[in-house]
């Protein structure tokens, strides 16, 4: 056996909290982590947000973000310790020997440079290369991970590219120096499924042709499946599980790995339409302002009344347009739209009181949508007040109701938004949409920000909820997986299109079409080997490309 | 027209007619001042048809609103008229003052914009610890005492004590540039110290605010140094702020001088226009407004214009 790339010991990593109302202090977030890493294996870190998975990743650089500091163990890289190495040769080490990919390629390219200055800088500084030598390795791997017109591709500034291939270039970034290591910090995490998977491969692709080491972060079992050795799950800063993939996945030990493996354990028996649909939407077809092309074209669906309709599409699909029209943001170019029997009006600042009560919307990002100065209860209380005029005791009891309903309780009436965690948070936008009562809930992508464990959770919740107040939901996601645990209903969108659209049993059976096949076979699967079967055998190229 | 083309079209436009603009309000607000040229010219013993004589001769009884483009298209030919009180050619009179003030402005502007910002980046470098706390001090402490102030305790003991530096800053035609340098190397000092810390600070912020940004720790996971990582990938991206006030600064040096000119007895526009405000001479107060105003919407324009030509998004459209 050779010595490893990278070798972990014991590693503790702590950080200075700042509590609402409490002294600032220091807390430990991982706690004394081990492994080994070997040249051309890739150990896949797992875990939910807060489990300490990218700051042991970025350990291996001997980086700390924000307040985050190194506070014991050992890091071995290439036979030495590098928490104990001088800044110097840190440097030396960060960009050269370990480089970083990180979530957001988007975020993590400096807008105003070329994509090539960014690409070959670190190669260049470190002495790897001759700037013209980076150049064309840069060009080579651009080929190489399926970039467009390789050669000219750098000369780009990053909004000139799409995502999928801003994530590319950002491996390419990493992969420049002939590093030997590379740390994969969600890579794939803010792209499209359909993008995903070719980024995915084109990564796959990379590793093996380098023979580089990786460690590859993700929260997404199914991803971590496809591309790696081993597989350490962590919770709370500890390792839960660690083997091989073939174990981790077929023969989880420990009952949180079990619980990873098999999430999504909601079976939604659906209902077939009854009445009247409560929500139609008629031949919509919208533009943004000063815009010259539709994003919506003829747009027809109905939603039955306590009944969930998904509208399912990549991101530019035109979901999150069609939420805004039927809102009365974008007011349409041609259509209408039914609510309860009667047509809405437009624009949302014509339309009556009963209708925006009846009307409610839940966002992808709770944090955002709630008033960070105003508590729990005043939050959840405005629309008591607003739309019933409700008033003291009355007032309370009804928060109170509400707040048991989303399974959080009285004792949350007086907290900040900041003192909840991200789940807890979307719970109570969750109590805030029902306060007034509504005949329908938007939901926009409401747990596509959440770790799957609960996601899992607020699904539940929203299914028990439907059962209860008969709302129906306008479910807009990305997700088919969470599609399938809760719709009745499904629209597929594309390109501004329903290119699909009825029963969920209809929907999800074969014969597809080839955007639906595309869409149904990229969602990744809990199965080594999964990621070649589905390139081998697809269709249609994704739109991200 | 690719509409990088059309919004700097558009920032050119709207500066040409803001300067308009102010012409009219320059005109109107120097019409309603109190007070009567012809009677400040004669003194008080003067009798009521010299008056009338000499307002008729000023033109002072035409219709304000022929007056005004009248003064419009004499300026737009480079005619400012002549001076009430000496009938002197304005225009001749304010081209050497304004050079003088320019070349104030210009060798305060050469030495405080590089100096600021590099403070600025090494406030950034070293944040929280002594280098920044001591460049915020300094610079904070010579922003809040009045400039006439420094002005005074920098000539007692730069001219008179240690007698590098001559205390009046005169200059003319006849003196070579490192003469005029000499001569002028207190009030530059005095003008640096003013403008430097509001510079350094925006400097400082908009960095600052942009080491937040992802990219930046893209930037420090490359192995970059500190100074590096600043200069080439924060400071770009906080060019648009940083500009907007050093152009408002460049502004204040050539228009907000009138103080340090008068402490060093310099010969420049300030000078020139305190001095026809006392006398009440309106033209050339009118004059020394529209150029005052032209200094600072070009300046702002230039600010702006570099502010868009900075935006990476609009200089490679999709």
């Amino acid at each position: 056996m050779s010595e490893p790339i990278l070798k972990v010991r014991n590693l503790k990593i702590g950080a200075t909290v700042y509590p609402p109302g409490e002294k600032p202090h220091d807390i430990e977030i991982v706690h004394g982590v081990s492994f080994d890493l070997e040249r051309g294996k890739v150990l896949g870190l797992i875990g939910e947000s807060g489990a300490g998975k990218s700051t042991i990743g970025l350990a291996s650089m001997a980086y700390g973000r924000g307040g985050v500091e190194i506070t014991g163990g050992e890091v071995w890289v290439n036979g030495r310790d590098i928490l104990q190495s001088k800044m110097r040769d840190i440097r030396k080490l960060r960009g050269g020997e370990v480089t970083y990919v990180s979530q957001s390629a988007a975020a993590s390219f400096n807008p105003a440079r070329s994509i090539m200055e960014q690409v070959i800088e670190a190669s260049v500084e470190q002495g790897k290369f001759s700037k013209r030598d980076a150049e064309a390795r840069a060009r080579l791997l651009f080929d190489k991970l399926g970039l467009p017109d390789p050669d000219n591709i750098g000369r780009r500034y990053p909004h000139q590219v799409s995502g999928g291939q801003l994530q590319r270039c950002m491996t390419a970034l990493a992969l420049c120096p002939e590093p030997d290591l590379v740390v994969f910090d969600e890579p794939t995490t803010a792209l499209d499924v359909t993008t995903q998977i070719d980024v995915l491969m084109a990564i796959k692709e990379a590793i093996r042709d380098t023979g580089v080491a990786a460690l590859y972060i993700t929260h997404d079992l199914a991803v971590v499946a496809q591309v790696s050795d081993d597989i350490m799950v962590l919770r709370h800063g500890e390792t839960v599980e660690y083997g091989p993939v073939h174990q981790i996945i077929n023969e989880p030990q420990e009952e949180y790995t079990q619980a990873l493996v098999s999430v999504r354990s909601i079976d939604h028996e659906e209902k077939a339409p009854t009445e009247e649909p409560v929500l139609s939407v008629r031949n919509i077809s919208a533009r943004y302002k000063g815009t010259k092309f539709d994003v919506l074209h003829s747009v027809n669906v109905d939603l039955y009344p306590g009944q969930t309709l998904a509208v399912v599409g990549e991101s530019g699909s035109g979901k999150s347009t069609l939420a805004r029209v039927i809102t009365g943001l974008l007011p349409p170019r041609e259509g209408e739209i039914s609510f309860a029997g009667r047509t809405l009006s437009a624009d949302f600042n014509t339309r009556t009181r009963e209708d925006l009560r009846e009307l409610q919307m839940i966002y992808q990002m709770a944090d955002v949508a709630m008033n960070p100065r105003q508590t729990v209860g005043t939050i959840i209380g405005r629309p008591l007040e607003f739309y019933f005029g409700l008033r003291g005791a009355e007032k309370r009891q009804r928060i109170i109701e509400l707040l048991d309903e989303i399974e959080l309780g009285e004792g949350f009436m007086d907290r900040y938004p900041a003192e909840l965690s991200g789940g807890q948070k979307q719970r109570v936008c969750i109590a805030r949409a029902l306060a007034a009562k509504p005949k329908v809930i938007i939901c926009d992508e409401v747990t596509s920000a959440l770790d799957p464990l609960v996601a899992d959770g607020i699904l539940k919740l929203l299914l028990n909820l439907q059962k209860i107040e008969d709302v129906a939901y306008l479910f807009i996601t990305h997700d088919l997986a969470t599609v399938r645990a809760i719709s009745d209903n499904i629209a597929v969108m594309y390109k501004g299109k329903v290119q699909r659209y009825g029963a969920k049993s209809q929907v999800l059976s074969p014969p597809f079409d080839d955007y639906t096949d595309l869409l149904l076979s990229s969602v990744p699967e809990m199965k080594i080997g999964w990621l070649e079967e589905v390139i081998a055998n697809r269709k249609m190229e994704s739109a991200g490309n | 027209m690719a509409p990088i083309l059309k919004l700097l079209a558009q920032r050119i436009a709207l500066s040409l007619l803001l300067l308009l603009m102010i012409s009219v309000v320059i005109f109107v607000g120097t019409m309603i001042l109190p007070g009567d040229v012809a009677q400040s010219i004669l003194g008080q013993s003067a009798t009521p048809e010299a008056l009338a004589n000499l307002r008729a001769e000023l033109g002072l009884n035409d219709p304000p609103v022929s007056r005004y483009f009248q003064w419009l298209f004499g300026a737009l030919q480079g005619d400012l008229g002549n001076a009430l009180t000496s009938g002197q050619d304005i225009t001749s009179a304010i081209s050497t003052r304004l050079a003088n003030t320019l070349f104030l402005a210009f060798w305060a502007a050469v030495i405080a914009v590089p100096l600021a910002i590099f403070l600025g980046l090494l406030a950034v470098r070293y944040k929280d610890r002594w280098p920044d706390k001591l460049i915020s001090g300094v610079t904070l402490a010579s922003i809040s005492i009045p400039e006439f102030l420094i002005g005074y305790v920098l000539m007692y003991l730069i001219a008179v004590k240690l007698r590098w530096f001559p205390s009046v800053a005169m200059i003319n035609d006849g003196m070579n540039l490192w003469q005029k340098l000499n001569s002028i190397a207190l009030p530059v000092a005095v003008l640096t110290l003013v403008v430097l810390a509001h510079m350094m600070r925006m400097t400082r912020a908009a960095i600052l605010n942009v080491m937040q940004s992802a990219y930046i720790e893209t930037a420090e996971l490359k192995g970059l140094s500190t100074f590096k990582v600043i200069w080439r990938h924060a400071f770009p991206n906080s060019i648009a702020p940083i500009v907007n006030v050093v152009m408002l600064n460049l502004a204040y040096l050539v228009v907000g001088v009138v103080v340090i000119e008068v402490v060093f007895v310099y010969p420049g526009m300030g000078q020139y226009l305190v001095d026809h405000v006392s006398k009440r001479d309106v033209p050339v107060v009118q004059a020394c407004g529209l150029i005052f105003a032209a200094v600072y919407i070009g300046l702002n324009m230039v600010a702006d214009i570099v502010s868009i030509l900075s935006n990476p998004r609009l200089r490679h459209p999709k």
